[in-house]
């Protein structure tokens, strides 16, 4: 394990620890959509459309 | 006076992503799924404090994030569905994700703080932008930034997946965590 970087200054732990590689980020980031997606991707439930569907034809919606 | 069908289309557009951000808080379709129905009944009882051209979905996600709020402080000391029934209950699986890598990954984000779980979603997956995500919240923009990536580099930490340079001094750390992250 290195102790300097390519220019010879000395590498921290912290520094690296807290700076997040783009491809790490990028890879993160697609997990997140994917797994959001597979709910998205299911639509709107039908018992959720008919309770919309049933309050916006009610006065002011309240029930 | 019935509601205008413009408005309740868009309620009705922003509900797929309202479910998805619910089931990530709770953890559990079941429950997520009456979190979205009551911030629905809600949403529609008080459509008049919607302001027509604003952001309906951000309009949205604040009421659920409210509701999950103090449902939460109700049921503090019943036990947290960490683990959830979520990949069990959803009827299709991510694309593009094996099953074993996308349920680490559930995992892991699972171990994440509410706050900067909530903030990475909003951004990194509702796509809100950073001043929607802190008006839903409630907080400075800042403090939004601040949260997404502290909650990136927890998730990288606890997925084991690299950081900026390959010989990181805390690569052994995530080894370990990652390891014991698995069941």
């Amino acid at each position: 394990m290195p102790e300097s970087d390519a220019m010879g200054r000395p590498l921290t732990p912290r520094k690296t620890e807290m700076r997040l590689g783009r491809e790490a980020q990028a890879r993160i980031g697609q997990q997140l959509r994917a797994m959001y997606e597979a709910v998205v991707n299911e639509g709107v439930p039908s018992h959720i459309s008919e309770l919309v569907r049933r309050l916006s034809e009610q006065d002011n919606g309240a029930e | 006076m019935k509601l205008d069908p413009a408005i309740r289309d868009q309620v009705l557009g922003a509900v797929p992503s309202l479910r998805a951000f619910a089931i990530s808080l709770c953890g559990n379709i079941d429950r997520a799924d009456d979190l979205v129905q009551e911030t629905l009944l809600r949403a529609l009882a008080h459509i008049d404090s919607f302001e027509p051209g604003t952001n309906m979905p951000a309009w949205l996600f604040t009421i659920l994030r409210n509701l999950f709020r103090s449902e939460y402080r109700k049921r503090r000391r019943e036990v947290e569905d960490a683990d959830g029934r979520y990949a069990e209950t959803l009827k299709s699986h991510p694309e593009q994700t094996g099953r074993v890598e996308f349920n680490e990954f559930r995992a892991a984000l699972a171990k994440l703080p509410p706050d900067q779980r909530e903030a990475l979603i909003l951004v990194g997956a509702s796509g809100f932008s950073y001043e929607d995500a802190a008006a839903i919240c409630g907080c400075a923009v800042g403090t939004i930034k601040s949260r997404v990536n502290r909650a990136r580099t927890r998730l990288a930490d606890l997925l084991a997946i690299d950081s900026v340079d390959d010989f990181g001094p805390d690569r052994a750390t995530r080894a370990v965590l990652a390891g014991g992250g698995r069941s």
